[in-house]
């Protein structure tokens, strides 16, 4: 591991003071301290955000959630105010990681955290990301794990989170303090897409610090996350689906869906949503949501399976959302 | 830096690199060598201790970060030589081989019973809004971020049942 300053901020304007480039905000660590061990990051500076005492869950008037960015992964599953209003999240949060991480990851770092893409963390090989320019050795290598929509020639790298699916198909929002005051952004608007710029992958600016994810009112509906991966648990997503679903009369009428391990952001695709919405549930129904969803999606070799992938796992889970739902 | 850190309930004074991990400091200079380096990568959970109650990854944290915190290893879980009783239900179960991962094991497991007695739902609780039994499938995920390479996971599982079972142990309360 290169060396750093350590800072350990006491108020959330000391540490956004304290930001910029070459600084790296640090709470939970946990893919962070890897990536320094591995100098795929080498920030100067590290800055200790744990005691800012973001850590709170608060209810809106509106109904909705104030996630507090430190709030740990664990305490977020486990409260009992998300468990009911919002299942989804807790799911997708309980089907991540393991339970010492769960318990030493935060909101905002779960909502950073980098790609597991090998050559990423492979200094010997080329990587877009890593060193914008040398090139991606992922491309033609072993790619299973990689992403088949929302890609670039120049990346093709997924982002690894199950929480922040489950935000994105909930609307959530994300509050970010900067050294000129706080804004807010969709979730949605939250990522960039690689493009020839794989190495920004999110509309941060330097030195901004995610303060809390802001959830709308509960959604009602039935919520399902289904998460397909290589083993049963403790491990990422080769494919992940998150829907909020309302059927009523016989009718889908409001449905959300978002999508992980395939691309590298959350994925949503609003055309999907539109063409299943006031629609009576039937499987040939869901096969053309998955077709729609899929329609631009490219393999690389070795994830090409991912596509029928994720057409049977969406099938799947738009049966399970509407189980019972018949007129 | 002049770090001083709280482990087993006693104050240790220590003098370390900013980049030096909490296991790093515990083993190298707390001389606490219960704890193992496995994989150094939070993938193997040979290095769990706990934090202000909380199991977490020593490996992947910085000793700096925890000044003020309330830091339990292995060699914290017996009263004296009164093994407790987890401790003596891996011993009762064959519970390990070779032993490497047992300290990362015991320190996972104690905490792992005290987030079950508090409700907390694992990812194969089928109602997350109602308590669920301590089923060996609920032992088994939620332990899922230790590995033994010995695959002793049957005397593991059915230690932490047992001490789970034991009527000191709370289960199926309400978050």
């Amino acid at each position: 591991m290169k060396s750093f300053d350590y800072i350990r901020a006491t108020s959330v304007a000391e540490a956004v003071q304290a930001g910029g480039t070459g600084a790296r905000y640090i709470a939970g660590g946990t893919n962070l301290l890897d990536l320094m061990k591995l100098e795929v990051m080498a920030p100067d500076t590290l800055i200790d955000i744990t005691r800012l005492g973001l850590d709170q869950i608060e209810e809106l008037d509106n109904g909705g959630l104030r996630i507090g960015a430190l709030v740990p992964n664990a305490d977020l599953a486990a409260d009992m105010r998300v468990r009911r209003g919002w299942p989804v999240l807790s799911r997708a949060l309980l089907a991540g990681a393991s339970g010492q991480l769960r318990n030493k990851a935060t909101t905002g770092g779960n909502l950073l955290q980098r790609t597991r893409c090998y050559y990423f963390y492979d200094t010997a090989a080329p990587c877009n990301k890593r060193e914008p320019g040398s090139g991606c050795a992922a491309m033609e290598g072993f790619n299973r794990i990689l992403g088949v929509l929302g890609t670039s020639d120049h990346c093709i790298a997924t982002h690894p989170s199950d929480m922040a699916v489950a935000m994105q198909v909930l609307d959530a929002e994300v509050e970010i303090e900067g050294k000129d005051g706080t804004r807010r952004v969709e979730l949605d608007e939250f990522y960039r897409l690689p493009g020839d710029t794989p190495h920004i992958e999110t509309v941060l600016a330097e030195g901004e610090l995610i303060t809390a994810v802001i959830l709308p009112p509960a959604p009602g509906g039935k919520h399902v996350y289904q998460k397909v991966r290589d083993r049963a648990s403790y491990a990422f997503a080769l494919v992940s689906v998150a829907c909020v679903a309302k059927v009523e009369g016989g009718v889908l009428e409001d449905i959300s869906l978002a999508f992980g391990g395939l691309a590298p952001k959350p994925w949503r695709n609003r055309a999907v949503e539109d063409l299943l919405k006031g629609q009576a549930p039937s499987e040939a129904l869901f096969e053309q949501a998955a077709e729609t969803l899929l329609a631009e999606a490219k393999g690389h070799g070795s994830n090409d399976f991912k596509i029928p992938l994720t057409r049977r796992t969406l099938v799947s889970v738009l049966g399970e959302a509407t189980k019972g739902a018949a007129a | 830096m002049q770090v001083s850190l709280d482990i087993n309930g006693a104050s240790v004074a220590l003098d370390l690199d900013a980049r030096t991990t909490l296991l790093d400091a515990l083993r190298n200079h707390a001389g606490l060598t219960g704890s193992k380096k496995g994989c150094d990568h939070g993938q193997c959970g040979a290095c769990t201790v706990m934090v202000n109650g909380r199991r977490i990854n020593s490996c992947l944290t910085l000793a700096v970060m925890h000044e003020d915190d309330e830091i339990t290893t292995v060699e914290g879980l017996a009263e004296g030589n009164t093994l407790s009783p987890l401790q003596r239900a891996f011993i009762s179960h064959d519970g390990f081989q070779c032993g490497y991962c047992t300290p990362g094991q015991l320190c996972s497991a104690t905490a792992m019973l005290d987030e079950a007695a508090k409700g907390w739902p694992s990812n194969v609780t089928a109602d997350l809004e109602n308590a669920t039994p301590l089923t060996d499938e609920e032992i088994s995920e939620r332990m899922s971020g230790n590995i033994c390479r010995c695959s002793c996971y049957p005397g593991i599982v059915e230690a932490i049942r047992e001490a789970a079972d034991a009527p000191a142990q709370k289960t199926g309360a309400e978050a």
